[in-house]
C-alpha cells in the first residue's frame, strides 16, 4: 500500500515538474502497475489472516531473508521508477503553439539519471578514467602530431593534470559521498527508530536498545544494517559519476553504469511479468484438473504434457522467430522504437510463462488431487455446495502457500534465463537495454587487446547481487510456508 | 513389461503430434512462407518471381493442408503439411533452408555434442554427490549453513559468466588449452576439457542442493535410526544405507535427462566453438533456418518422451516394490 501512494505520488510530483510531458503508457508498465495493485492485495489480505500472518512472521525473523529483502526493494524502487514514461515537448518552434512532443521515451529515472545519460563520451573509457582508452592521433601545439590518450569530455574533466590528482580527488569524492551516505543512514535509522519507539510505546533509546540486541519480532538490526550499506553505497557511487564514469563506457561511449541500472527493469519485468501472466492459467488448470479429474483433468495433462516436452529455448527460440518475422512484415504497428522493444519483451514474457507454468501446474493438480478427498471438502460436497464455490472458498486458499512459493523460486531462474536468451539471440529487442544485452557484446570486448572488461562486470555484479538476494529471500519464504519444512 | 512399454509408446505419439502441431502453426500458420521468403531475401525489393522461386526451391509452395489440384491421397501428401510436419515422425527431417541435408548434419554433429555432455553428465554426478554427501554429514552445523549458502552463491552466478570467467582464466591467461575449435579423434581432449569442466563447475551450485536434501530425507528415515540403534558407526550408515537409498532418486532423476545428452548445450558449444548439435540450433537460429529448428523442436521433444519411458523403466529396476501394469 506504501509503495502504491509512493509511486503515485513520485508519478504526480513528477508530471507536475515536467510540466508539458506526454504520459505514455506502454504495455508493460500498465502489467507492472497492475501488478503492484496484486501485491498490495495480497499485503492487505495477508494482514487479515492469522494463518497466513503466523509464516510471514517467520519470514521477518529470518535475518538473511530480511536483508535480501531490503537490498530486493532497492532493486524494485530504479525499476518502479524506470516504469513511469512519457515523452517530452518538443521546444516550440515559434511562441504561439507546441509542436509536438519527441519520439524518444523517457522514464522518470532517465530524467534522475540525466547527467549519466547524456554524458556521452566519443568510446571506450575505464572506469573512473580520465582519458580515453584508445590512443587517437592530436596535433600539438608545436604543430607535431602524436598519438595520445586524449581526455574524455566529461570523466574528470575538472582536473588540470589527471596523472597525479586523480587517485587524491577519487579518494576525497569517494570520502564525501561515504560521510553524505552515512549521515542520511543515521538520519533514516532514527527516523525508524521513532517510528518504532511509538509502535512499541517505549522512549526511542529502550528501543533502539531492543534492536540491537535483536529483541524485535523482525530483524530489524539486519534491516538498518542493510539499509545503511545500500544507502552508503548508493551515495559514493552518486558522488563519484558526478565527476567520473564509475563503471567506464562502453563502445559508443555511454556510461555503463547508467545501462546496468536500466537493465534492471528488463530484469524485473521478466522476472515478475512473466509469473503474472502465466498464475491465473496454472492456477485454474491445476486446481481444475485435480479437482474434477476424468477427462478434464486428461485433457489437461496432455496440455501440459505437450508443453514441456518441447525444449523449452527451443519453444522461445520459434516463437520469437516468428514474432520477428510478424514485426518485419508489419512496421506499421509499431509507433516508437520503444513500442517495438516493449511488444517484444511482453511477448518473450508470455512465452517463457508459457514454458514455465507447467511445473506449477503438476505440482497444484497434485495438492488438489489431496485436498480433494479430505474429510471437510466432502462435507461440502455432500451439503450440496457448488463447484466454483468449492474450488474458490476450499480449494484456492489451500494451495495458495504452493503459488507463493513457486512465485518467489521462480524468479531468479527467470532473471537468468533472459541473460542466456539474449546471448542465443531470442531474447528482448537489441535496443533494450539489458544484462543479456550487455554480456553479449561484452563478449566481443574481451577478444579484445587490451581486454575491456567493465561492461561485463558492471553486468555481473548488479545481476548476481539481485539473483542472490532473490535466492536467499526465496528460501527464507519457503522455510516458513512449506509445511513439509515446519514439521521438522 | 513390454506391454507397457509398448502403450507408453502408443500414448507418445499424440503429444508428438501436438508439437507438430505448435511447429506448424507457429512456421506456416502465424507467418505465411511469402513472408518468410521476403525475410531471407532481405525486406525490401524483393520481386514476386524471386519469392516464388525461393519457395519453389524449398518446397514451400504447395498448399498448407489441402491441394485441390490433386486427386484421392495426393490431395492430403502433396502439401505442405504433410511433407514438411508428418514426415517428421519418420525422423526425415529434409532439407534445410539452407539446401543441407539435416539428418546427415545431425548425425555428423551428435558425437561432439556427446563428448561435451557425458562427461559433464558422469564426472558432475558424482562430484555433486560427493559434496552433498559431505554437507550432510556434517548437517546442522556451520559447515552445512555456509556449504548451502555457498551452494546459493554458485547458482546466483549466470552460466554465462562461468564460461566467460574459465575461457579468460585459463585459455587466455593460463594458455593451458584452446579458447574453441574442435579436432576429431584423440586430439579433441584438449578442446573438450575446458567446457567439460566448466560445465561442471556450472551445475554443482544447483546439484550439490537438490542431492544434499534429498540425503536429508533419507537420513529422518526409521531404517536410519535402526541402523544407527544396532551401533552402526555414522560413516556406515551413511555410506552402507543412506547413499544407496538415496541413490535411487538420484538415479531415476538422471534417466530422464539422459536421452536429452544428445541436444548438447547450446551456450557451451557455441562459446567454445564446438560443432555440436547445440551450436547447430544455435546458428541455425541466428541466421532464421527455420527447417532446421522445426528438426530440432520435434528430436527434442521425442527424446524427452524416451526420457520419460527410460524413468518409469529405471523405477522397476531399482525398487523392486514398484510394478507397472
Amino acid at each position: 500500500m506504501l509503495a502504491l501512494i509512493a509511486l503515485a505520488g513520485v508519478a504526480v510530483v513528477g508530471m507536475i515538474a515536467l510540466r508539458g510531458v506526454k504520459p505514455v503508457f506502454l504495455w508493460t508498465d500498465v502489467l507492472i502497475y497492475l501488478l503492484v495493485l496484486v501485491i498490495a492485495g495480497v499485503v492487505i489480505y495477508s494482514r487479515q489472516h492469522e494463518h497466513l500472518r503466523a509464516p510471514w512472521r517467520r519470514v521477518w525473523r529470518s535475518r538473511a531473508g530480511m536483508a535480501a529483502l531490503v537490498v530486493l526493494g532497492a532493486y524494485v524502487l530504479v525499476g518502479l521508477l524506470d516504469s513511469i514514461h512519457f515523452r517530452e515537448p518538443l521546444p516550440p518552434v515559434d511562441r504561439s503553439e507546441s509542436s509536438g512532443h519527441s519520439v524518444e521515451v523517457l522514464s522518470v529515472f532517465d530524467k534522475l539519471a540525466e547527467p549519466l545519460r547524456l554524458r556521452v563520451e566519443k568510446t571506450y573509457s575505464a572506469p573512473l578514467a580520465a582519458q580515453l582508452y584508445a590512443r587517437e592521433m592530436q596535433e600539438l601545439p608545436d604543430g607535431t602530431q602524436q598519438r595520445v590518450y586524449p581526455r574524455l569530455q566529461y570523466g574528470g574533466a575538472h582536473l588540470n593534470d589527471p596523472e597525479t590528482e586523480r587517485s587524491a580527488d577519487i579518494v576525497v569524492t569517494a570520502s564525501a559521498g561515504l560521510m553524505k551516505g552515512l549521515g542520511i543512514a543515521v538520519l533514516v535509522s532514527l527516523a525508524i527508530v521513532m517510528l518504532l519507539a511509538r509502535h512499541y510505546r517505549t522512549t526511542p533509546a529502550s528501543a533502539l536498545g531492543r534492536i540491537m540486541r535483536a529483541q524485535t519480532a523482525m530483524a530489524w538490526h539486519v534491516v538498518l544494517l542493510t539499509l545503511a550499506i545500500i544507502l552508503v553505497g548508493t551515495m559514493v557511487l552518486i558522488e563519484l559519476s558526478g565527476k567520473y564514469h564509475v563503471f567506464g563506457t562502453d563502445k559508443v561511449g555511454q556510461d555503463v553504469l547508467y545501462q546496468t541500472l536500466k537493465s534492471i527493469r528488463t530484469g524485473l519485468v521478466i522476472g515478475t511479468l512473466t509469473t503474472l501472466i502465466m498464475l491465473p492459467f496454472a492456477i485454474s488448470l491445476g486446481v481444475m484438473a485435480g479437482y474434477f479429474r476424468g477427462w478434464i483433468d486428461d485433457v489437461i495433462q496432455y496440455i501440459y504434457t505437450t508443453l514441456n516436452s518441447i525444449p523449452g529455448v527451443l519453444l522461445i527460440a520459434a516463437s520469437i522467430l516468428a514474432l520477428q518475422v510478424y514485426m518485419a512484415n508489419h512496421p506499421e504497428a509499431f509507433e516508437t522504437v520503444a513500442d517495438r522493444a516493449d511488444a517484444r519483451l511482453l511477448f518473450l514474457c508470455m512465452i517463457l510463462g508459457i514454458t514455465s507454468w507447467t511445473g506449477l501446474c503438476r505440482l497444484l493438480r497434485g495438492e488438489s488431487l489431496k485436498l480433494r478427498e479430505l474429510d471437510y471438502l466432502q462435507a461440502a460436497a455432500a451439503f450440496g455446495v457448488s463447484h466454483a464455490r468449492i474450488l474458490s472458498r476450499h480449494i484456492l486458499p489451500n494451495v495458495m502457500h504452493i503459488v507463493l512459493i513457486i512465485v518467489v523460486l521462480d524468479f531468479s531462474g527467470l532473471v537468468l534465463a533472459e541473460a542466456v536468451l539474449s546471448y542465443v539471440g531470442v531474447g528482448v529487442d537489441p535496443s533494450m537495454i539489458s544484462w543479456g544485452n550487455m554480456i553479449n557484446s561484452a563478449r566481443l570486448e574481451m577478444a579484445r587487446e587490451p581486454i575491456v572488461w567493465w561492461s561485463l562486470a558492471a553486468a555481473f555484479v548488479f545481476m548476481f547481487i539481485l539473483v542472490l538476494a532473490a535466492n536467499v529471500f526465496s528460501d527464507a519464504v519457503r522455510d516458513a510456508f512449506d509445511p513439509r519444512l515446519r514439521a521438522n | 513389461m513390454l506391454a507397457y512399454i509398448l502403450r507408453r509408446v502408443f500414448y507418445a505419439v499424440p503429444i508428438l503430434i501436438g508439437v507438430n502441431l505448435i511447429t506448424f502453426f507457429l512456421f506456416f500458420v502465424v507467418n505465411s512462407p511469402d513472408d518468410m521468403a521476403r525475410m531471407h531475401l532481405g525486406m525490401k525489393r524483393v520481386t514476386p518471381e524471386a519469392v516464388d522461386k525461393w519457395k519453389q526451391e524449398r518446397g514451400y509452395d504447395k498448399p498448407l493442408l489441402l491441394n485441390r489440384a490433386e486427386d484421392g491421397a495426393r490431395s492430403v501428401t502433396n502439401t505442405i503439411f504433410f511433407e514438411k510436419s508428418v514426415s517428421l515422425f519418420a525422423f526425415r527431417f529434409g532439407s534445410s533452408d539452407a539446401g543441407r541435408d539435416i539428418g546427415y548434419d545431425i548425425s555428423q554433429r551428435m558425437w561432439p555434442s556427446l563428448a561435451i555432455a557425458i562427461p559433464v553428465f558422469i564426472v558432475g554426478i558424482l562430484v555433486n554427490i560427493t559434496f552433498a554427501l559431505l554437507i550432510a554429514f556434517f548437517r546442522a552445523t556451520y559447515i552445512d549453513y555456509w556449504g548451502v549458502f555457498l551452494c546459493v552463491v554458485l547458482m546466483s552466478i549466470s552460466s554465462l559468466f562461468y564460461i566467460i570467467g574459465g575461457q579468460y582464466l585459463v585459455g587466455k591467461l593460463l594458455h593451458l588449452v584452446p579458447i574453441s575449435g574442435y579436432d576429431d579423434g584423440f586430439d579433441a581432449v584438449s578442446f573438450v576439457i575446458l567446457p567439460v569442466i566448466v560445465g561442471i563447475i556450472g551445475g554443482i551450485g544447483a546439484g550439490t542442493r537438490w542431492y544434499r536434501t534429498i540425503f536429508l530425507e533419507e537420513i529422518g528415515r526409521d531404517y536410519v535410526r535402526t541402523a544407527r540403534a544396532k551401533g552402526l558407526s555414522e560413516p556406515q550408515v551413511m555410506f552402507g544405507h543412506v547413499l544407496r537409498n538415496a541413490l535411487i532418486p538420484i538415479m531415476t532423476g538422471a534417466v530422464a535427462i539422459l536421452p536429452l545428452l544428445f541436444m548438447g548445450s547450446l551456450i557451451l558449444e557455441s562459446f567454445f566453438g564446438i560443432p555440436g548439435l547445440g551450436s547447430y540450433t544455435i546458428d541455425a537460429i541466428s541466421s532464421q533456418d527455420f527447417a532446421i529448428v522445426r528438426a530440432m523442436v520435434f528430436l527434442g521433444s521425442a527424446l524427452y518422451i524416451v526420457g520419460l519411458i527410460l524413468t518409469d523403466i529405471s523405477y522397476t529396476l531399482v525398487d523392486p516394490r514398484i510394478r507397472l501394469a
